[in-house]
């Protein structure tokens, strides 16, 4: 029996970069009875850039969810530097580098630009270290700075971008978990915003991207998986994915001007 | 949805609005004539045989309208003309609607007879409202009332704003002068003013009618002379460089506790009893303000709290504490309350601190009763009394002074004390990590949780930390009143508490003890009188109003942190800045850049 949507075989080839930063390892996820990631393997290394594809419902917010820890795996196992984190609370894994932009920024709204940026250091006590990096993100957004004190609801979507992902870096993570980054942005912004993930991404940070604006995330990306249903269906390195014929016709074919 | 109308008529606008508003008026004014206030609070006079606060209760009412029927209407495409002698009609015809409501109430209680379930259809509701002089007058009456008080209102739209402001301001003096009498009275004893009093109250009460007139004028030329200053004084404050500023602000709340604690010495007993009463509900909103208004828990069982300060200082202090009596001093008792408060909010808190915000509610307010009617039970009775509570508290003895119920000031004085320190704990959490996370939870609890935080923990904190403040306030209750009862812990306690912080502002320290000071202090608490005593039953149905109008006008509170105020009223902003084409285009600045 020939599955079309069976992994192709390049997917062994995974770039050797040593032990995987985060992994799946045959990860089972229900929402009450409802079956969602259905033995999902994923592995993001140091330092790159993938992304995950796939339609409503597919279940990559639910991935997401379940590497930061909202979310436990009902079987499998969630692996951070080799070390199986399945019962380890979100504050663990925070600590130990990773980070989520959540779907839609989802900013607190009433608080100000500084306490949105302080709550994303939220669990490191070194004061000098959380000033440097309050300092480096204003220099990658100089906006932020002359926001601080205003509500972050009160900005303009650009700017809640920036401040979102600028809350995710100040817990000085190793990975950012991003869901969905271009949405709600205007179509100008977008073009802006995954130029910016990828000067976040070149500066060394290890990020793994949800997204729907399929070709402009496999353009920056290093690699990408598809699922479908919960399933993964395709994993391979980008340049791939980008020509791949179903990839195509499903998510890129008519998509490239979402 | 609010499509840019076709502009209307300006005039058939003015009619909808006058019908729309005039109908408003006439049924709060047959409202009120039915609910009885009228009959009921014209005992308290006002201004001596002119104005009792019965008829203070109706005719407010015209004024409001007129004042709000020529408001300025911005509709979308529509501003009204300008102000002039049209919008006195309107306000005229606004009050004379409603006055003819109360013309109508007359006439259809004098000739029908609906006591039976409207208990204020009386002859003595009738007689109020005829002024005692035969229902022709009644009826004529109150369409001139009405109009007259309806052309005041939308007279303050129309005379120029100075004008405006000092008749205002003329208006609310009277009205606040004869109101805190008791209070005024109390003072300028205390100081050897009685003279003051003597010529500015009635023998039996009241304005007289001479010092009413005194006094508008007066305010009158004080506020004439006064404009500006105000403004002159913000400007220069704003001027001042950061460190002048924080010296002035020093300088500014020194002499706020200064006066504060000074005060005491020159009121007499009634009025400081007031003063520890309000200072009682103080602590017990601050402690609450840091569950709702911090951390977004809407706790409405928090009474429980107040409960178990009260009787762990009976248990432990009275001789009479059926259980243990180890007549601890109140020093130690103090500690002991603190984990007793801390453990019961553990215990109450951890089952429910899971839920969401709704649930969550409907559970605490269970448990609140739950453990008033523990409190009650027979199966406890051995423990803590049942119904006949716990008496013969002793005294609070500090060594160089004791506090206790017979003299309110040294009350006073203890309350301030736990007050300081709950406003000093307040201010300290809310700029903390705490504090932060507090307020990210109930920003965004997912998102919090994102972040590394512990909810479930922040939030059992901020339950502990609100318990242990009741039970402060618990603690000076029982030594103040001397015995406890299951009585004193009704629900009501948790509602009122609830109201002061929303009304005076959720999650802002000045704007709770300000809450508590006006509401508590005027209306009065469950079981405690305010300034205005007359009130009796109405206070509820006040509180209640207030309580609905701030969340429907005013979400931020009576004393708006500029911060809160802003993004409550950001959506409001923004319409009307779009309206008047002020709002920069930054979206689009970037979308081209
Ligand atoms: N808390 C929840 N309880 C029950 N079902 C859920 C929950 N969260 C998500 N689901 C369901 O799980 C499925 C996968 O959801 P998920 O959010 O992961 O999709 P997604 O791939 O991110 O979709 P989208 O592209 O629309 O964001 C959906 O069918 C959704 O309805
Ligand atoms: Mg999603």
């Amino acid at each position: 029996m020939t599955d079309p949507t069976a992994p192709t075989p390049e997917a062994d080839q995974s770039p050797d970069k040593g032990t995987a930063l985060l992994e799946f390892r045959k990860v089972n996820t229900h929402y009450g009875a409802v079956h969602i990631l259905k033995d999902v393997d994923l592995a993001i290394y140091p330092g790159e850039l993938v992304c995950l594809l796939g339609g409503n419902a597919s279940g990559k917010s639910t991935t997401l969810k379940t590497l930061l820890g909202m979310v436990t795996p009902t079987s499998g196992d969630v692996v951070l530097d080799g070390e199986i984190v399945n019962d380890k609370p979100i504050s663990y894994r925070v600590e130990r580098g990773i980070t989520m932009v959540p779907e839609n920024r989802r900013l607190f709204k009433r608080l100000s630009v500084l306490e949105n940026l302080q709550l994303g250091a939220y669990l490191r006590s070194d004061k000098d270290g959380i000033a440097a990096d309050m300092q480096h993100i204003f220099e990658l957004f100089p906006r932020v700075e002359e926001r601080l004190g205003q509500k972050a609801g009160t900005l303009s979507g650009g700017e809640q971008q920036m401040v979102a992902i600028g809350r995710a870096l100040m817990s000085r993570p190793r990975v950012l978990l991003m869901d969905e980054p271009s949405m709600g942005l205007a179509p100008a912004l977008v073009q802006v915003n995954f130029e910016l993930i990828q000067q976040i991404h070149e500066d060394g940070m290890a990020i793994f991207m949800v997204e729907q604006n399929a070709n402009m995330a496999l353009s920056i990306a290093d690699r990408g998986w598809v699922i479908q249903t919960g399933r993964v269906v395709l994993d391979d390195t980008a340049d791939v994915l980008l020509v791949h014929p179903e990839l195509r016709a499903s998510y890129l074919g008519g998509h490239d001007e979402r | 949805m609010n499509e840019l109308a076709p502009p209307r008529q300006i005039l058939d606008q003015d009619w909808r609005r006058v019908l729309q508003f005039g109908g408003l008026c006439a049924l709060a004014l047959v409202f009120i004539a039915l609910i009885g206030m009228p009959v009921q609070l014209d005992t308290r006079i006002l201004i001596r045989r002119h104005l009792s606060l019965g008829y203070l209760s109706l005719i407010w009412i015209p004024i409001i309208m007129g004042y709000l029927v020529s408001k300025e209407l911005v509709l979308e495409g529509i501003i009204s003309a300008k102000k002039g002698p049209r919008d006195l009609l309107t306000g005229a015809l606004t009050g004379m609607i409603g006055g003819a409501g109360l013309s109508l109430l007359a006439v259809l209680i004098n000739n029908y007879n609906l006591r039976d379930p409207l208990l204020n259809w009386s002859p003595q509701t009738l007689e109020q409202l005829n002024f005692g002089n035969g229902i022709g007058f009644g009826i004529g009456i109150w369409l001139l009332i009405g109009a007259a008080l309806g052309i005041f209102g939308s007279a303050l739209h129309v005379l120029p704003a100075l004008t405006a402001k000092a008749v205002g301001t003329a208006l609310l003096a009277v009205i606040l002068v004869s109101i805190l009498e008791t209070a005024i009275t109390d003072l300028l004893q205390g100081f050897r003013l009685t003279f003051v009093t003597d010529s500015l109250y009635a023998k039996r009460g009241g304005l007289s009618v001479v010092s009413t007139i005194v006094l508008i004028v007066f305010v009158m030329l004080v506020t004439v002379l006064a404009a500006g200053q105000g403004e002159a004084l913000r400007e220069k404050y704003d001027a001042l460089d950061e460190p002048k500023r924080k010296s002035t602000n020093l300088t500014l709340s020194f002499t706020g506790v200064i006066i504060l604690l000074l005060l005491p010495l020159f009121l007499g007993k009634i009025m400081n009893e007031l003063l520890a009463n309000v200072g009682l509900f103080v602590l017990l909103a601050l402690g609450l303000n840091i569950v709702v208004g911090l951390a977004g828990i809407l706790d409405l069982g928090y009474v429980a709290f107040f409960a178990v300060g009260g009787y762990t200082t009976a248990v432990l202090t009275s001789p009479n504490s059926p259980w243990i009596s180890p007549e601890l001093h109140f020093g130690i008792v103090i500690l002991i309350v603190i984990v007793a408060a801390a453990i019961v909010g553990l215990a109450v808190g951890a089952p429910v601190i899971r839920m969401r915000g709704d649930y969550l509610a409907i559970v605490t307010l269970g448990f609140g009763e739950i453990i008033r009617l523990l409190f009650l039970s027979d199966w406890l009775a051995p423990y803590f009394g049942g119904a006949q509570g716990i008496t013969n508290i002793p005294p609070v003895d500090l060594g160089f002074a004791e506090v206790k119920g017979s003299d309110p000031r040294s009350v006073f004085y203890l309350v301030i004390f736990f007050c300081a320190v709950a406003i000093y704990v307040s201010w300290r959490l809310q700029g903390s990590r705490l504090g932060r996370a507090w307020m990210a939870i109930r920003e965004d609890e997912k998102v919090a949780e994102a972040m590394g935080i512990n909810t479930v923990n922040a939030k059992l904190m901020a339950f502990v930390v609100g318990a242990i403040l009741a039970s402060f306030s618990g603690a000076v209750f029982a030594a103040k009143v001397g015995s406890i009862f299951p009585s004193s812990f009704l629900i009501l306690v948790s509602i009122i508490i609830l109201v002061v912080v929303i009304v005076g502002g959720m999650g802002n320290i000045t704007g709770v003890i300000v809450g508590a000071v006006v509401l508590i202090g005027v209306l009065g608490g469950p079981k405690q009188p305010g300034l205005l005593q007359e009130l009796g039953t109405f206070k509820l149905l006040i509180y209640g109003a207030l309580l609905i109008f701030m969340m429907l006008k005013r979400p931020e509170g009576l004393v708006p942190n500029a911060r809160r105020s802003h993004e409550l009223h950001q959506e409001e902003f923004l319409q009307d800045a779009w309206l008047k084409g002020i709002v920069d285009d930054d979206d689009e600045e970037e979308v081209t850049a």
